[in-house]
Formats: structure tokens, sequence, C-alpha cells
């Protein structure tokens, strides 16, 4: 028998929670919901037992009044402060930790554009509106955005995080339930903004393996290594610039007696604004990368940076630093041994940059195309 | 002296009969028929604002964005949130009722400067025509927080026009509080000392104060939104090297008291209407002034909690959360403050009343949500969805509107002279009040669900939720309309008022209604506190 009103979906009263932030998100909801539940129950019924207890009966009536009482006023005031104080601390405490990602955190970039989700896996795979992580891992996000402001959004985590032109904010996460969760776009940006939504999927850690195995391109660190060369970094970095080498989380001096960490935020600056930093002893001589190299690429070239290794392993880095030459490697290497290196990894070495771009909006279209269907 | 001579109370020349042109209406100075311009002029925006909101929910009944296009229902929302904040909730009570009364519950004759007071109006009268304009020439589409670099470098809509005619608005709104302060502090009636002003006069005081500091900056904020759009000065766009965090800095320093600005004046109407329909002195009267004064303070140290996860630093973010939850015990203290004065009073159930237990109610829930998005951990996923619509619009409608409703109910015979039909009134608050609710309570559930604001479409589990709020909308309209209709009706066929309807104290009820156009027929003297409806002290308090 099919009741004609069956909905589509079942009704859905509390939102899925797939990792540990997410259910202690909702304890702490819970409470506050259950406390304001009966600070209202309380209003609403004092409100009626008064209004009726106390409704006029003549209409002469001149009650006496009542001017107050300091008593009563410091216990509604004293009381909800520190009701208040306790949401603050819990959620305060809950908010900084899921601010600071662990340090052994699987970085995962991702880019919003107008109006497209771009995320980039440090092993190589890039995804549209799709993110796909293994279950029980840290998950740090990067996020930038090419245009617009955007929100990174996964109602199944309970995190929120905008994507801001120009900055990298950071979100992190421990998904702990396998599945498909909505992810959408939580700040208005334009016209399909409501369009901006795809699926994070959880997966066991087997699968994720077999999902890392297929469709893999170069990884991120090798991009950006051929985009070094191509943007003649290394013509450079080594010789009147600073090298490269094991720079990535280094202090750095600067020339005015500052010293910042060199974290992504940092590089990415220097890259796209190298005036606005200057290493301690060195001039001023590097020349924007602003429209050269678009926030994809960018995020290569810092997978690169990274690649030549950390203060802590310094040394040539890992696989890709010795493969594709280091900084000063890169930069003495014959424009022939180049091209042949580029060659090797199955991409001619002036191959057009944006050629991702156009592979990703028909992607889209394809995909939105699909949706449309899907919804009528 | 007029009074004497006339042998018919009704035949008595008052402020809306003393003089009959339509250049007598345009060119007064009394704040009274300013009070009724204003009037008319933002329910004709508030009834624009309502049908972009009944194109939102039609919209919104399926998941499929299938009756406008993105653009067209984008350009929806956008203009409703302008219309209805800046044309309609910044100027609803203290523009009209407080207009009227301000100088009425002092005992002066008219606002300190009179043809500022016209100029604001006229200001305002600029702004939303400009509005319209923009309206019938394609709109915009940048929501009513004109995010930047959405607004500045991407938004096709004509956004330059719309933050000149919310730059102008704005003038007119400083200016209205400009009045009130002066007029608060040096025309006050001999005898009428701060310790017995009402209470709706204190939250118009600390109003007045919010909108002559704040405004200037939603100013500034505009005016360097339209330099960056026109001239391409880099202020807020990352690619022109501005920074676009520092526009939400400035567009919430105005736009988080701005909040008060609509709120604070519905509380000072709430405080009349409990003390006339209890028949007693507001409990705490004392706690309830300072309580407006201390929301207008820290207002101005709140802005941040609206940037929680838009990439300011965590520390700036616990700052803004634990002083967000300050600013909720001033407003605590009032819904307390009200309950208690209802304890052993005298109370009837009159159309006014009815909307003050409903903004007590509604002002409660919607102020217990805000806590809920003050604490950081929860803001972080309910932040930018549906939750946080259901949470305002129980401040602005539940309150705010609720409070302007039960203002102009309880007010209507002193600016009309005529009562209106008290069942009806009875009606539409109550189905007003049942609307709100399935209007807006459904959207607490969306929202939590993860629904994000300004979805032209959406998965569709969300639909059950849409289709109740839709349903809830449409009730609402009912509820509005009725007002409506009958205030028209009994400006001709309503009974002609008595001077206090309500047996009221306070000095706007001691002079016929309507009042004349000098208010008072001999100037009024203050003997005793606000609310003195009985001489005998209760034994205990």
């Amino acid at each position: 028998m099919t009741w004609p009103f069956t909905p589509a979906f079942p009704l859905v009263v509390w939102p899925q929670a797939a990792s540990p932030a997410a259910h202690e998100m909702d304890a702490l909801f819970l409470l506050e919901l259950s406390i304001s539940a009966f600070v209202t129950l309380l209003i609403f019924g004092c409100i009626f037992v008064f209004a009726v207890k106390y409704r006029r009966r003549s209409p002469d009536e001149r009650p006496r009044p009542i001017r107050g009482s300091i008593l009563l006023e410091s216990a509604w005031s004293a009381i909800p402060l520190v009701i208040f104080l306790g949401f603050f601390f819990w959620g305060a405490k809950l908010f900084f930790a899921n601010a600071d990602p662990p340090p052994d955190s699987m970085k995962i970039y991702v880019i919003g554009k107008q109006w497209m989700w771009y995320i980039q896996h440090p092993e190589g795979q890039r995804e549209i509106n799709e993110l796909h992580v293994p279950e029980g891992r840290d998950i740090q996000l990067i996020i930038t955005s090419q245009d617009v402001i955007h929100s990174f959004f996964v109602p199944a985590f309970r995190i929120k995080k905008d994507a801001v032109p120009g900055m990298y904010t950071t979100e992190w996460f421990r998904p702990t339930r396998p599945g498909s969760y909505h992810l959408f776009c939580a700040q208005y940006c334009g016209t399909n903004h409501s369009h901006m939504i795809g699926t994070v999927h959880v997966m066991k850690d087997a699968d994720y393996q077999q999902w890392l195995a297929g469709g893999r391109g170069e990884s991120m660190a090798v991009a950006g290594g051929k985009l070094y060369e191509r943007l003649g970094c290394g013509n450079c970095h080594g010789r009147i610039c600073p090298t490269l080498q094991a720079v990535y989380g280094r202090q750095v001096p600067l020339a005015d007696g500052r010293i910042v960490r060199a974290d992504e935020a940092y590089l990415r600056e220097s890259i796209l604004d190298p005036g606005a930093k200057i290493v301690a002893g060195y001039p001023n001589v590097m020349p924007s990368f602003r429209g050269q190299a678009d926030e994809a690429e960018v995020l290569e070239l810092i997978a690169y940076i990274r690649s030549l290794g950390t203060p802590a392993l310094a040394g040539p880095g890992e696989g890709i630093g010795a493969g594709q030459g280091t900084g000063t490697a890169a930069g003495i290497a014959a424009p022939g041994e180049r091209e042949q290196q580029g060659m090797q990894n199955g991409r001619p070495p002036n191959a057009n940059p944006h050629a991702w771009q156009e592979e990703r909006s028909s992607e889209i279209q394809k995909r939105e195309g699909g949706e449309v269907k899907d919804k009528r | 002296m007029a009074a004497s001579t006339e042998p018919l109370v009704e035949h008595r020349t008052n402020y809306l009969n003393a003089e009959h042109s339509v250049g007598s209406w345009l060119l007064t100075t009394d704040h009274k028929r300013i009070a009724v311009l204003y009037l008319v002029s933002i329910t004709l925006m508030f009834a624009l604002g309502g049908l972009f909101a009944m194109l939102i929910r039609i919209e919104l009944i399926t998941p499929q964005g299938d009756l406008l296009s993105s653009d067209a229902y984008n350009r929806a929302f956008s203009m409703h949130g302008i219309i209805m904040i800046f044309f309609f909730l910044v100027p609803s009570i203290p523009a009209t009722l407080g207009n009227f009364l301000v100088p009425m519950m002092i005992g002066a004759r008219d606002l300190a400067f009179p043809r500022i007071n016209l100029l604001s109006w006229y200001l305002y009268i600029t702004g939303a025509a400009l509005m319209l304009y923009v309206l019938a020439t394609g709109g915009v589409d940048t929501g009513w927080t004109f995010y930047a670099p959405f607004s500045s470098a991407f938004s096709n809509g004509r956004v330059t026009l719309t933050v000149l005619a919310v730059f102008i608005a704005g003038f007119s709104s400083i200016l209205t509080g400009l009045n009130f302060i002066v007029t608060i502090h040096t025309m006050r009636a001999p005898g009428m000392t701060w310790g017995r002003l009402p209470l709706f006069l204190w939250s118009h005081y600390a109003t007045a104060i919010i909108m002559v500091l704040a405004t200037p900056v939603l100013a500034v904020t505009v005016m360097m939104l339209g330099l960056e759009r026109i001239l391409g000065i880099g202020i807020f766009n990352p690619a022109l090297g501005g920074d676009p965090i520092l526009f939400q800095h400035m567009f919430w320093f105005y736009s988080h008291p701005a909040v008060y600005i609509m709120i604070l004046p519905g509380m000072g109407v709430v405080s009349e209407l409990v003390a006339c329909f209890s028949r007693k002195r507001v409990f705490g009267y004392g706690f309830v002034a300072f309580a407006s004064l201390a929301i207008a303070l820290l207002s101005f140290l709140v802005w941040g909690h609206h940037m929680f996860v838009s990439g300011q630093s965590v520390f700036a973010g616990m700052v803004f959360s634990v002083l967000s939850f300050l600013v909720a015990v001033p407003s605590a203290i009032k819904v307390f403050n009200w309950t208690a004065t209802m304890y052993k009073g005298s109370i009837s159930f009159d159309t006014p009343m009815l909307y003050a237990f409903g903004f007590i109610g509604l002002f409660t829930m919607g102020g217990l949500t805000g806590m809920m998005l003050a604490t950081l951990g929860i803001d972080a996923h309910v932040h930018d969805t549906y939750f946080v619509i259901a949470h305002f619009h129980y401040i602005m409608v539940g309150g705010a509107v609720m409070a302007y409703m039960g203002g102009l109910h309880y007010w209507w015979p002193k600016i009309s002279g005529r009562m209106y039909p008290e069942v009806w009134g009875r009606i539409s608050a109550v189905i007003i009040f049942l609307g709100f609710n399935l209007t807006f309570f459904p959207q607490f559930i969306a929202g939590y669900l993860g629904m994000p604001r300004r979805y032209h479409a959406y998965p569709p589990e969300f639909q059950v939720y849409n289709v109740l709020s839709s349903a809830g909308a449409s009730v609402l309209a009912v509820g509005y309309l009725m007002p409506l209709i009958y205030f028209i009706w009994s400006m001709r066929y309503g009974p002609h008022a008595p001077a206090n309807p309500w047996g009221a104290t306070g000095l706007e009820w001691k002079t016929p209604s309507p009042p004349p156009t000098e208010n008072f027929e001999e100037p009024p003297v203050v003997f005793e506190e606000a609310y003195h409806y009985s001489d005998e002290e209760a034994p205990i308090a």
C-alpha cells in the first residue's frame, strides 16, 4: 500500500555525525538546548500563570506597586552569567581543539572558485566537488579561494571555514564513520551559490588505498617541481636569493628584524608579493608571480618546496627533491636536460599551465548537467 | 483654548485637522505629522519587503530552483534583506512611535530641531526612492551584507546605487538620533527628572546613542566599497591589494549595534505595555533603564561574533564570544523584570498586551538561540545556516515587529483619534503569533541539519521544513494584512478615542486624542514617578 504523500526522503530530525568533534558538539548543543528549553518554559509558564491568576477582575482594580528587589535582580543577573560562562568555556575549548590540527595530519588542499570546489591531494589526485578521505586519519584542509569568499561546510563533521581569496585558512577533522556526506558552500558567492555543493566520501582504509592507486596523476610536488623550472625560479634561488632547501617550517630572519615561520601562508605571500617580507641579507629583486601562477599552482609550488625538506630532516629531502633537481641543480641544468626530465614525466614542459582549468570546467559542466537531470 | 470654544470634542482643532493641504503635510515641522509621514512610508516598504519574502518562501516549497532563476532568487533575498533592515526595521519604532512620543512623553512642544526632523524624512525618502529605482532597473544580488570582494568586483547587480541609497538613508537615522539626544537632555518638562523618564525614553536614548555613533561607520564602509567599485582603489579586494576581512570588520561594527537600534526601541515599547496592562510600576525600573544603556555600550564590542569562521584569529573569536555572552545579561534582566511586573498585577488582555506576551516569549527564544550562536564550537556548525536565519527572525520579527505592532495598537487612539476594533485586533495578534512560529521554528531544525542560507535549490531532505515554513509565512501574511485593513477602516469608522482609553499613566495620555499641534494646552509639570498607578506601596518587595 502506498500512501500518496509518502515523502521521497524519510523525515530527518538530527544530522549525521561522523567525527568525534561532531559528537562533542552535539553534546554541548543538547546541554544548551535543554537549559534554553527550561528557561523558555519557565518564562512562558510564569506569563501564563500570572496572566490567569492576576487577570483584571474589576475595571477599577489598583494593584499595589512593587518597586523591585536587589536580591532578585542580583540572582537573575548572576545565575545566567555563570551559565553563559560555562557555555563559553566548553564552546571555546571545542573551537580551539578544532582550530589546532594534530601535527601528523594528512594535508589536503582546497580551492574555492565560482562555483566549484577544486581539491588537490599531495599524492596527485585532483577532484572537483568531491573529497575522498580515509577513515580514522586526521585530515587537515588548507583552504583558499581564487575569486570571492566561499565557505567549506561539512555538516556531518560540524565544521565550517571560509575560503578567503588572498589567504590560507585551515580546518581539520577525523572521520570515524564510512559513508558519503554533504559538502556545502555556506558563504554566499553569487549566481550558482546553491550549486556549489559536493560530497565527502569517508572510506575504509583498504578502499581508500585502492582509490588512491587508481587515476593518480603526478604528485603535487612533482607538478610543483616542473613549474619551478618553467618559471625559472632556480635561476636565482640558491644563487643571489635564499636557498629553498629545508626552508619549509624554518624560522626565517627578515631584513626588518622580525622572524617569521615559513609556513604555507608565508611561502604564498613570498611568491605573489615578494617585497612584503625580505629575508635578511638578500636584495629585494624578486618579481611577483601574480598572474603567472594561479592558486592551484601556488599550492603545487609550496608542495615542491615542502618536498625539499624541513629543518628537522634537512638535507636533499624526500623523493622528488633529489629526482627533480634541487634548487641549485635546477637552475644550473641545461635547457635540454630540463626538457628531457619534463618529457620523462609525461608532460611537455611548455604545456599550457591552465589546462587543468579547462579540464575542470568541462568536468563541472558534465556534472552539473547530470545533477539537473537528477533533480527534475 | 480651542476646546472651550467648540461645542463638540470631535470638532476640536488637532494636529490632523489643523491644516489639510498637501503642502501642509510635506513641509510640516510638527513631529507628529512627520511621524505619520514615516508611518506611511515604512508601511509601504514593509509591504514591498514582505512581497520579496513571499517570493522566497514560494520558491523554497520545492527543492529544485524552479520558480525563479538563480539570479532572480539572489536578487529577491537581497532586496528582502536590504529593504527590511535599512528601510523598515531601523526606522520602524524610532521614526514613527519615537518621533510621535519622545516630545509628548517629556512634556515638550516638539523635538529640539523640528526642521532637521523633516530633513531626516526627506533623506529617508530619497534613499528609498533610489532603492526603488535600483529595483526597477534590475536590483542587486549581494545580500544585505555586501560582502567584498563579491560586491566590489564580481556582482553584476546595481551595487553602487544600492550602497548610495543605504548611505543616504543612514543620515536620516543619524539625524533622528541626534534630535532625540538633544531633546531628552534639554526639553524635559519641569519635574521630569531622569529618574522619572518612562522606560520608552531610556531605550530611545540608548538607541539614539548607537544611531549617532555607529551609523557613520556604515557610511564610511559603503563609501569605501563604492570607491573600490568605481575607481578601482584596492581596499577590500585582495586582487588589488585589499583585505576582504577588513570589510567584514567595518560592516559589522555598524551592523551589530544596528541590531540593537532595531530591538532596543521595541524593549521600550514592551516596558510601557506591560506596565499599563498590569497597572503596575515596572519591576526594577532602575535595572531596566540601566540595562538599556549597558546594551548600547556592549553592543559596540561584539561585532566579531559574525566572523568566527571568517579567518579572523581564534583568540579574537574567543574575546568576541565572551563579550557576546555578557551583552545577553542585560537582555535577560529585562525579560525577568517584565515577567515580574505582572506578578500581583491587574492584567488585562487587550491587543497590545497580547503582542507584549508574544514579544517576551519570542525574544527569549531568539536570545537563547543567540547564546548557542555565541558559543564558538556550535557556531562553527550553525553559522550561515537557516539556524541563524531563524534566530535573527525571532529577534527582528518575533521581537522588534511584535513590539512595533503592539505599540501601534497601544498608541493608535492617540495618533489617529479613533479606536481600532478590539476583537479583530486580538484575532490578528494570535494569528501573527502562530504564523510566526510556524514560519520560523522549522528553520531552526533545517539549520541544525545543515541547510545553508541563501540557497536557491537545496537537497530534498530539507523539504519538509521548508514546506512548513512557507505555510507559516502565508498565515503570517494574513495576520499582517488584517491590521492594515482595520487601521485604515478605523480612521473613518472607528469610535472616537478618549484622551486616555487604557487608563495609562504618562504625559501623552493627559492631552486629548489626537493631540493639538502644540501637544499640550497647558505646559505640563511632573510631580510623580513613571507608572504611578497607585499611591499605596506593597509591604514587601
